[in-house]
């Protein structure tokens, strides 16, 4: 048999090596995009809009909707996401109709994004008229992102003590009073997290806007939310295939801009989980 | 002696098992009842009766009757959140929310629609003066609770309830966290809460029952075995299972 502290150094080597091999390739691609594309930011690059057929210029009006797109879909998909997790968590009694709507969920999370974007088109571009617009896009990817939404309330709430219902309630609370008093703000650091990771990955999706909002070409700024928008995840699309001779400087710049507002997104989810997780005492 | 609490008949089931069985009590106003017994006798879920906390319990089902100043408890109509303002209850660990010890003493009153600061304070610095609390806490109201000692808590715990003004407080073994000294400053603090209110403790600590109680019920498997004045209990048992029990046969 081979000695103990022996496996035990092999085991833990192999863990290491497994780790290291999923971040290599994480940290590779940010310093390859972040070299490639920095010297392609400048003021202008990110203030002006696309000129001389995209090959010069800026790329604000793709921020800008990004900007609008993801605060839109946030609007939609966080109540709707958070109240579902409410009735399921504290309302739902274990019924069937609890558990269809349980693998719901699950197979919701589990369509592929293209499917999205084509659900998206038939019901709120087509059917309900919305024609390609914010509200058809950010709803489409609210569709998206509430699964995710819902799973990381539900995790959120289900780890608030029993207990602090059961005092509640033995105080005289009603049920809602005892959610929306002790539950919702005990829960609120893991829901915003949950959401923010959820906003940020619809973000960065193409396929659920490329036929529902996602414009070619639009060199201002949306003015409502019936307006169609350029966003940066098919912009930097059109920049790779649809326009012949852009520069790498332009295209890197862009993709940059992108994984940079997804970053933030994500360091705040991790920054405001860390500063509510040292707050939390039981 | 007046009786504050009427039980009758009273039968409650978690699916097939038959946690109580045909349990009759009647408990006395403004004195200290406990209920002792081997664990899972139904101590607990006796006293969970009281204040309805049953009902959150998935597939319990209770029969008979329980009357509080004669008004029916067990009645699918009973208003429970007037039911849980008369019938305080304290758990067994000391559980305050993770606010500041005023909100914790003030929760109930702004659950039940009191928003007014003075108000609010004057009921604050009551219940907190009458569980021996104010004088220690009174510089750091805004503090965190849960910073607070177990037995500090614990007293919190018991100021949240009282500030509701209730009639009857329930104590769920009230000390199990605690230490042996402030075990007993719990214990001399229900001897002052007993002028006021009609106290209600389960305890696993027989000493516990014959220092701070006035009757004493012995419970064992959902049965009322016996219950009477906590001296006679303890000196001079009717029942042979009641002897067993408090001189150390079994338990």
């Amino acid at each position: 048999m081979l000695d103990p502290r022996k496996t035990e150094k092999i085991m833990f080597t192999l863990f290491g090596l497994a780790t290291a091999i999923v971040i290599l390739p994480v940290i590779i691609i940010c310093a390859f995009i972040f070299i490639q594309g920095l010297p392609g930011i400048s003021l202008q690059f990110l203030l002006d809009i696309p000129r001389h057929g995209m090959k010069g210029g800026g790329i604000a009006p793709a921020i800008v909707g990004t900007i609008y797109l993801t605060l839109a879909t946030a609007v939609f998909s966080i109540p709707l996401g958070v109240f579902a997790a409410v009735y399921l968590t504290e309302y739902a009694g274990e019924h069937f109709l609890k558990r269809l709507i349980e693998i719901s969920i699950v197979n919701l999370a589990g369509v592929p994004s293209i499917v999205f974007g084509l659900f998206g088109l038939g019901l709120f571009v087509i059917f309900l008229g919305f024609g390609p617009s914010i509200l058809a896009g950010a709803l489409t990817l609210a569709v998206m992102t509430i699964p995710v939404i819902i799973t990381a309330s539900r995790e959120a709430l289900t780890s608030v003590p029993k207990t602090y219902r059961e005092v509640s309630l033995s105080l005289g609370a009603t049920k809602w009073q005892t959610i929306r008093h002790i539950v919702l703000p005990n829960a609120a650091p893991g829901i915003i997290t949950g959401a923010i990771l959820g906003l940020s990955r619809a973000a960065g999706e193409t396929a659920p806007i490329l036929f529902t909002v996602a414009a070619f070409y639009l060199p201002y700024f949306p003015n409502s939310v019936f307006d169609q928008a350029m966003v940066l995840p098919y912009h930097i699309y059109v920049l790779a295939t649809q326009v012949p001779g852009v520069s790498p400087k332009i295209q890197y710049g862009t993709v940059l801009v992108l994984v940079g507002l997804i970053l933030i997104m994500n360091f705040s989810a991790a920054y405001l989980r860390a500063k509510f997780r040292k707050r939390k005492t039981w | 002696m007046s009786e504050k609490i009427e039980i009758k008949k009273l039968n409650l089931f978690y699916g097939d098992f038959h946690a109580l069985i045909d349990v009759n009590l009647g408990i006395p106003e403004k004195r200290v009842t406990s209920i002792i017994g081997p664990s899972g006798c139904g101590k607990s879920t006796l006293l969970r009766c009281l204040n309805r906390m049953n009902d959150l319990v998935e597939g319990v089902r209770v029969t008979g009757s329980i009357k509080i100043d004669n008004i029916e408890v067990c009645s699918p109509n009973t208003d429970l959140i007037s039911l849980r303002q008369k019938v305080g209850m304290v758990f067994q660990r000391p559980n305050p929310f993770p606010l500041s010890i005023f909100e914790n003493v003030v929760y109930g009153l702004r659950i039940s629609g009191t928003n007014k600061r003075s108000v609010l304070e004057e009921v604050a610095e009551k219940s907190l003066s009458e569980v021996l609390l104010f004088d220690d806490l009174k510089d750091k109201l805004s503090d965190p609770a849960l910073g607070l000692t177990l037995e500090q808590q614990q007293k919190l715990c018991i100021a949240r309830v009282i500030a509701m003004r209730p009639e009857v407080i329930l104590l769920d073994e009230p000390c199990s966290t605690l230490d042996p000294i402030a075990t007993l400053k719990i214990e001399d603090l229900m001897q002052i809460l007993k002028k006021d209110y009609s106290l209600v403790i389960v305890t696993h600590n027989m000493q516990q029952a014959a220092r701070a109680s006035d009757t004493t019920c012995y419970m064992l498997l959902g049965e009322m075995i016996e219950c009477g004045e906590t001296k006679d209990i303890f000196t001079a048992p009717k029942d042979k299972r009641t002897e067993d029990y408090i001189s150390g046969r079994f338990g």
